[in-house]
């Protein structure tokens, strides 16, 4: 017989075929046929395949088969994961987006957000630096808060993540192995999400990780090697740029301080980063025991020199299935241990601004041999307030840490044998991690030479448990056409957090005085107890209604508002299954969504908030009385009446297929409504123990539009060619800001620090009318060349000076547009891939320009520092931190990567699989932006660790 | 469901803080401490949060005071322009969005609210209630009046410098949803006069009580400064009150220390004899980047041995015409005169440039023998120097001004002979720069409260009480943004409320021409 997938019909390699109850068996070969005898010329054989269901035919004479397999369950089409349960596809009315393996942006990958980049409509993530491991920035729909959280709640394998690392692991998320995961489930509107209640303003992010097989072994080994090239440094002056214009314009005091040499210091702390990513997982079933067992090792070494992440993770999975299927127990353990040592990226900035007139060493034993600046009457020896050698400061500090974490759970689902429509679902999680680390700092290095230097320890642990019920009925009513999928359930969720306090020590162990804590620990912790309930009713598989409802407790809120109750409803139609569309083949799918939901928001604030409290201070900050130092009393600020955010959100989407699904897509129109924002503002002087607090003030808007479409043009045999295209329109605006709505006093809040100076510079403004992150800054005038004249602004207020009340607001720092588009063509045994992306209307602070192209940046401190050769455009003589012109635009196109894999197919007599792929990350940006790199999260560009352009070498053997 | 009530491991609720007089003490230790430090810790634990002032080194009470009471004038200049709130202060051209002027603001009322939270929590009736009784219910009544007068002190501040500000006391709901009353100049001097007033007997007699906290002197420091300046704020002048409390401070007991050039250094803390009231610092105990560890490292080009700390900041200079007060401005025959000149030019012929004008080195982190601070932290970051917000010298300046613009209850010879003690000090016990009456005049006043009591946070009060603040009377360098100086509008007279407390309290009117 060929044993063939479905939907592509083409002949299925590797399918495992039993007698049932026996040991007789094969496999398929590669092109899906096979050939079993079976001794009594009849029984049943069973097709099992990973990432297919499995299927039982009966036979009962010498025939030909052909048997079609369906991709499995978890991975693809049929069912869609969705909290607290699944839900068949058909049945979906919200707006989902599922990403699975085949989906997933490949190369040298570290973390798991990065597999979903570029690949789901409204969901923009970028990757906070290029440093090893480092975390993105996740926004679904642009975010529904101002000042409190805009990340997405994470649920993997039913564990809601708390937001927020562990110290010493910069990215919650890293400790998963991205091998282990077999789909994410993206939950984007309300009447997905609300199921979530009061964490699910931002979107939810489900992740399911891969299951045990039920038969049969499966051996799977993968390894990725990298190497990562710097892609472009800063862009500083050279030493003869410096030398001439220190000449030019310096005292002879300056001009005296000039060096000979010509040293390259970015050149001096990056280097070429080598990464090794291995990984070996066993899925088979003993016994009816499935299982899976993977582990990993992971050892990056960065750009920035000194940069080191080392990961072993393990995951084990059971899912055995007793009582023929009636209980379904999964027992889920991952673990992840990680040895990181982190640069002292101030090195960067170091780089940057260090005279590259001097010399890296010199033959003096001070300061370890590094070349410093020296001032013979200061006692540290050195010039006070000036940057130190960087390369000491990269070499001569060790922060390490070794952060520990672990997720498991345990999932009893009970089909009851009286009434198989119900089932009972228990589950019981945690999430355990510990994160601890040291910085050392040597005792001769001048960064602190005083303090002899550094030997510090720090550890947090944290331990979050969850524990869920819930029953799911499910019935057909065929009689009435209809069929109704109830669930109703309880979720309990603890977050404990316990923070270790240590004094500090210098690097020889001696303590510094008075840095004792005043607590060794504290222990934050919050609590949700919640109910919810979900009703699908489909009618004649053409009218579907979703209703669900959350009633979510909270530890945050004071007795008033410690409840909160989160409905959603959503309708659907699917249109193809009416008479009139059911004989038009070139349509194959079409179905009509509308939602109406409110989900909660109670992230980015204090665990006690409510609550009048009293903490102590510190012991080096104490009060003197007579002969006597007194540790401090200091009231905080409270708010009684804090209560969640709220955002209600509408959605309206299609979701279509044409001809014969070879294009595939959706439209989503949407609408997110926050109100209640928890917005830290101003309290009347004097009402409150300090003059800002978290209270709930403030509405916001967004409102968007996505497009996904999937294309699959050639579909055959050697060639198969799939692409597809998301986009996003996302309109952010703030309808109020103030207590009394619309207070033409308030002219809104100040964000976007921009360094140089000290404190208080901001590039945005959050007002009322225009969206988040809007550029506030001065707008500069220009000469008749256009160039820009230093200092000459437009008096907006017509009051004859510059002041702050002629900020004018300018463009937005969040993009307006962004795209994402993937292609996969295979031919034979070829694979090509690639992900673009593009963001477009958004504009980016240039902080590097505006510190440091200026004459005051190379001679206005007591030495000799390098400068941008943006000097040379504007010929500044002083920084001008508030201008305009240093805002750019933004816009990008990006090649995230680019992936030639070629499958050798059967080796070693059909057993084992093997490919290898080739690929290359960060291929190439296309801006108009003229700094380092376009996509800077905060909008304010300043010392981004570069991210890297990574070739890799992936070889993946199938046993 | 109880479940759900959960409270923090470390911080306190009031029941657990004030059980005894010792939780009242540490309570009343942040009342205290809110004028020396920027928080609860070093760094890191900020009382004003970042959105009102970004740098925590420039939170403290006395660093954003002592901006706008300094570089305003012609005693200060900073280098650093892009530092928040610093353009436009010299220049006086500030508008009403100003991270230095907003946050001075916010730092007076934190503390304010602090005091009114202690007295209600001091209250007759939560001491009984707590079990508080005896001897330790009298500390206790005592630290409660101790709160009234800073609260006092800051609302003296809050008229001196914003005129009108909000009114809130002990009666104002913390965490509600009131909204103060802004108060009148004039209506605030009555309210803090009557203050100071009521609680007098309350507090610890002169020099009776711990260092570092109120006594009676203080309160009579404070009520004879406000009076001198009572013409500027309600239009009345009270010239005889104010002698009369400037009297009560000299019948106490207190007398000139030997040695001006002792008065701001490590171990000032010695100097009993002059000093009324201090704020302290201390490099181990009482770390923070603002206060008197500013004003040791701010000054451009003073050398690390000769300020005491690990460098200068580059910033804090002086204007060539308040130099000039100084005949002779080496300190060789008036030791007041202690400018740091080498590699200093003199005029300010650039605002922001570091080497323009002289800069200070009357703040010095060592001891009168010349040694280190007895507690200089490791890195020599943080200063031990106590701050005189109250000290003999004002008192016998006060009393000179007021009896010379017609006060009763003192005499010409009293003045002249305070006057020329403080110039014999600073003559190092010469009387060659003593003066007659003749020169005795109101300006010649000013120019000695310049020399006796510069860089003490005092000038800019006294510029306006002179009438020399705005106008073209006296003009310094970059006054009005100009080089050669020039008068501005008189409504820099008075700094803005915060447009956040306007938009926050529409109860509030921004001061005339913001």
């Amino acid at each position: 017989g060929v044993v063939k997938s479905a939907p592509d019909n083409l002949g299925l390699p590797g399918v495992s075929v039993r007698l049932k109850g026996t040991n007789i068996a094969t496999s398929t070969d590669g092109m899906g046929s096979f050939s079993i005898k079976i001794p009594a010329k009849a029984g049943i054989l069973e097709f099992s395949s990973v990432g297919y269901q499995t299927r039982e035919i009966p036979v009962s004479k010498t025939t030909i088969l052909t048997v079609t397999l369906t991709e499995d369950a978890a991975t693809l089409n049929d069912v869609v994961v969705v909290g607290y349960g699944t839900t068949r596809k058909q049945d979906l009315t919200g707006s989902v987006a599922v990403v699975g393996v085949k989906d997933f942006q490949k190369g040298n990958i570290t973390t798991p957000e990065q597999m979903l980049s570029g690949k789901v409509s409204g969901v923009a993530i970028t990757s906070n630096s290029g440093q090893p491991g480092s975390g993105s920035t996740i926004r679904i729909r642009g975010g529904s808060s101002l000042n409190a959280s805009n990340d997405p709640l994470f649920v993997i394998d039913g564990v809601p993540l708390e937001n927020g690392g562990v110290s010493g692991a910069s990215n919650p998320l890293s400790f998963i192995n991205p091998n282990d995961i077999e789909t994410f489930t993206v939950l984007k509107d309300a009447s997905a999400a609300a199921i979530y209640g009061a964490r699910a303003a931002n979107g939810v992010i489900i992740i399911t990780t891969k299951k045990g097989l039920s038969d049969g072994l499966k051996v799977s080994f993968n390894s990725v090697n990298s190497i990562s090239k710097i892609v472009k440094q800063l862009d500083v002056l050279s030493a003869d740029q410096i030398r001439s214009i220190v000449n030019a314009n310096g005292t002879t005091a300056q001009k005296a301080m000039l060096g000979s040499f010509n040293t390259n210091w970015q050149d001096l702390i990056y280097q070429d980063g080598i990464s090794t990513d291995n990984n070996i997982s066993i899925s088979g079933g003993i016994k009816k025991l499935p299982y899976r067992l993977s582990i990993g090792y992971q050892n990056q070494s960065g750009i920035l020199r000194t940069d080191q992440l080392e990961k072993k993770s393990a995951a084990f999975i059971l899912n055995p299935r007793f009582f023929d299927n009636h209980l379904k127990v999964d027992l889920n353990l991952k673990g992840s241990m990680q040895k990181t040592r982190f640069a002292n990226t101030s090195a960067i900035g170091g780089a940057v601004n260090f005279d590259p007139t001097q010399a890296t060493y010199t033959n003096r034993a001070d300061y370890n041999g590094y070349w410093e600046w020296l001032d013979p009457t200061s006692p540290t020896g050195l010039v006070n307030l000036v940057g130190r050698n960087p390369v000491g400061l990269l070499e001569q500090r060790e922060d390490r840490a070794k952060p520990l974490r672990s997720i498991g759970n345990i999932q009893l689902d009970y089909q009851f044998h009286f009434l198989p429509e119900l089932h009972a679902n228990f589950n019981a999680g945690y999430d355990v991690a510990s994160g601890k680390g040291t910085v050392y700092v040597d005792p001769n290095a001048a960064e602190s030479i005083l303090s002899k230097g550094v030997n510090n320890q720090y550890k947090t642990n944290r331990r979050n448990t969850v524990v869920d019920f819930y029953l799911n009925y499910i019935k057909e009513f065929k009689s009435i056409k209809s069929r109704i999928d109830a669930t109703a359930g309880y979720s309990y969720n603890d977050y404990l957090t316990t923070q270790y306090f240590y004094p500090s020590f210098d690097a020889y162990g001696t303590k510094v005085p008075n840095s004792d804590p005043a607590f060794a620990t504290n222990k934050p912790q919050y609590r949700l107890i919640s109910y919810f309930g979900r009703l699908n009713y489909n009618y004649d598989e053409r009218l579907l209604l979703t209703a669900t409802v959350r009633r979510d407790g909270s530890s945050r809120f004071g007795p008033a508002y410690k409840y909160g109750v989160f409905p959603s409803v959503a309708l659907a139609w699917t249109v193809k299954n009416e008479s009139f569309l059911k004989d038009i083949k070139a349509i194959s799918a079409m179905k009509l969504r509308a939602s109406y939901g409110i989900t909660g928001q109670q992230d980015g604030i204090d665990n006690y908030g409510y609550l009048s409290t009293y903490g102590l201070s510190t012991l080096n900050a104490q009060y003197q009385f007579g002969n006597s130092f007194y540790q401090m009393y200091r009231p905080s600020a409270y708010i009684a009446n804090i209560k969640w955010e709220e955002t209600a959100t509408a959605n309206i989407g299609l979701d279509f297929g044409l001809f014969d699904n070879r294009i595939t897509g959706s439209l989503d129109v949407y609408q997110k409504k926050t109100s209640d924002l928890l917005n830290r503002i101003p309290q009347p002087a004097g009402t409150n123990f300090a003059a800002t607090a978290v209270v709930n003030v403030g509405d916001m808007k967004n409102e968007g539009v996505e497009l996904t479409l999937n294309f699959n043009p050639v579909k055959a045999k050697d060639f198969d060619w799939n692409f597809s295209f998301n986009a996003t329109y996302n309109k952010n605006t703030i309808t109020n800001l103030t207590v009394v709505p619309n207070d033409p006093n308030y002219a809104g809040f100040p964000s976007g620090t921009v360094a140089g100076g000290v404190g208080g510079q901001n590039a945005f403004i959050n007002a009322v009318g225009g969206p988040k992150n809007t550029f506030n800054l001065f707008e500069q005038v220009y000469d008749q060349a256009g160039n820009p004249i230093e200092g000459v602004y437009v008096d907006q207020n017509g009051d004859g000076i510059i002041s702050p009340g002629d900020f004018k607001k300018g463009k937005q720092a969040d993009p307006k547009v962004f795209l994402g588009f993937s292609n996969n063509l295979s031919y034979k045994k070829w694979n090509l891939s690639f992900t673009l992306r593009a963001n477009l209307g958004n504009y980016v602070y240039n902080n590097n320009f505006s510190q440091s192209g200026n004459l005051t940046q190379i001679l206005g401190t007591a030495v000799i520092l390098n400068g941008s050769p943006n000097y040379l455009t504007t010929n500044f003589k002083g920084q001008q931190l508030l201008s305009d012109y240093y805002v750019q635009n933004a816009s990008f196109l990006r090649m995230d990567n680019l992936n030639l894999g070629y499958s050798f197919g059967q080796l070693f007599k059909s057993k084992a699989n093997l490919q290898l792929t080739g690929s290359v990350q960060n291929v190439f940006v296309v801006t108009k932006y003229k700094g380092l790199d376009p996509e800077v999260a905060s909008g304010v560009d300043n010392n981004i660790y570069p991210r890297p352009r990574v070739f890799s070498l992936g070889l993946n053997l199938n046993y | 469901c109880n479940k759900l009530d959960l409270v923090p491991t470390n911080d306190l609720t009031a029941d657990k803080v004030y059980t005894s007089a010792a939780g009242y003490k540490q309570a009343l230790a942040k009342v205290y401490g809110a004028f020396a430090l920027t928080g609860n810790a070093s760094v890191g634990q900020p009382d004003i949060p970042s959105e009102i002032i970004k740098d925590e080194g420039n939170s403290d009470f006395l660093r954003l005071y002592w901006n706008l009471q300094e570089l305003t004038t012609d005693e200060a200049v900073w280098s650093w322009k892009n530092d928040a709130g610093i353009q436009g202060l010299h220049e006086l051209s500030w508008s009403s969005i100003n991270s230095i002027i907003n946050g001075l603001y916010y730092r007076s009322f934190f503390q304010i609210t602090l005091c009114n939270d202690f007295i209600n929590q001091s209250s007759d009736d939560n001491l009984s209630k707590r079990g508080i009784t005896g001897a330790d219910a009298d500390q206790v009544r005592k630290f409660r009046a101790e709160a009234r007068f800073i609260r006092a002190y800051q609302y003296a501040v809050l008229m001196d410098i914003y005129g009108n500000p909000p009114l809130v006391t002990e009666t104002t709901e913390i965490g509600g949803k009131d909204l103060p009353k802004q108060i009148q100049r004039k209506d605030l001097f009555v309210y803090v006069e009557s203050e100071l007033k009521a609680i007098e007997n309350d507090l610890a007699a002169p020099k009776a009580n711990e260092y570092g906290r109120a006594d009676r002197a203080a309160d009579w420091a404070l009520l004879s400064r406000i009076y001198l300046n009572a013409e500027v704020y309600t239009g009345t002048a009270r010239y005889t009150d104010a002698i009369t409390y400037c009297n009560k401070i000299t019948a106490a007991g207190y007398t000139l220390h030997g040695n001006y050039r002792e008065l701001t250094i490590a171990d000032n803390h010695l100097n009993t004899d002059e000093n009324i009231f201090t704020i302290n610092y201390d490099g181990t105990s009482t770390q923070n980047y603002g206060g008197t560890t500013y004003l040791m490292h701010g000054p451009a080009g003073v050398p690390a041995d000769v300020s005491g700390s690990n460098g200068n900041w580059g910033g804090l200079r002086i204007t060539q015409q308040f130099v000039n007060l100084f005949a002779d401005k080496s300190g060789n025959t008036d030791t007041r005169a202690q400018f740091y000149m080498s590699g200093q030019n003199m005029e300010v012929n650039d605002l922001y440039t570091s080497t323009d004008g002289y800069s200070s080195t009357k703040y010095r982190n060592k001891t009168r023998s010349g040694g280190p601070a007895p507690h200089q932290d490791v890195a020599k970051d943080f200063s031990d120097i106590d701050f005189p917000l109250f000290r003999l010298g004002e008192t016998y300046l006060t009393y000179a001004e007021a009896v010379l613009r017609g006060g009763s209850g003192g005499s010409l010879a009293t003045a002249l002979d305070y006057v020329n003690k403080l110039r014999t000090r600073a003559y190092n016990g010469s009387t060659a720069g003593n003066i007659t009456s003749s020169a005795l005049t109101t300006d010649f006043i000013l120019d000695e409260r310049g020399r006796e009591l510069w860089y003490e946070a005092a000038r800019r009060t006294d510029l306006i009480r002179f009438g020399k603040f705005t106008t073209a009377a006296y003009l310094w360098a970059w006054k009005g943004g100009v080089k050669a100086g020039t008068a501005v509008n008189s409504k820099y007279n008075l700094y803005p409320l915060p447009p956040t407390d306007l938009s926050a309290n529409p109860n509030l009117r921004q001061n005339t021409g913001y």
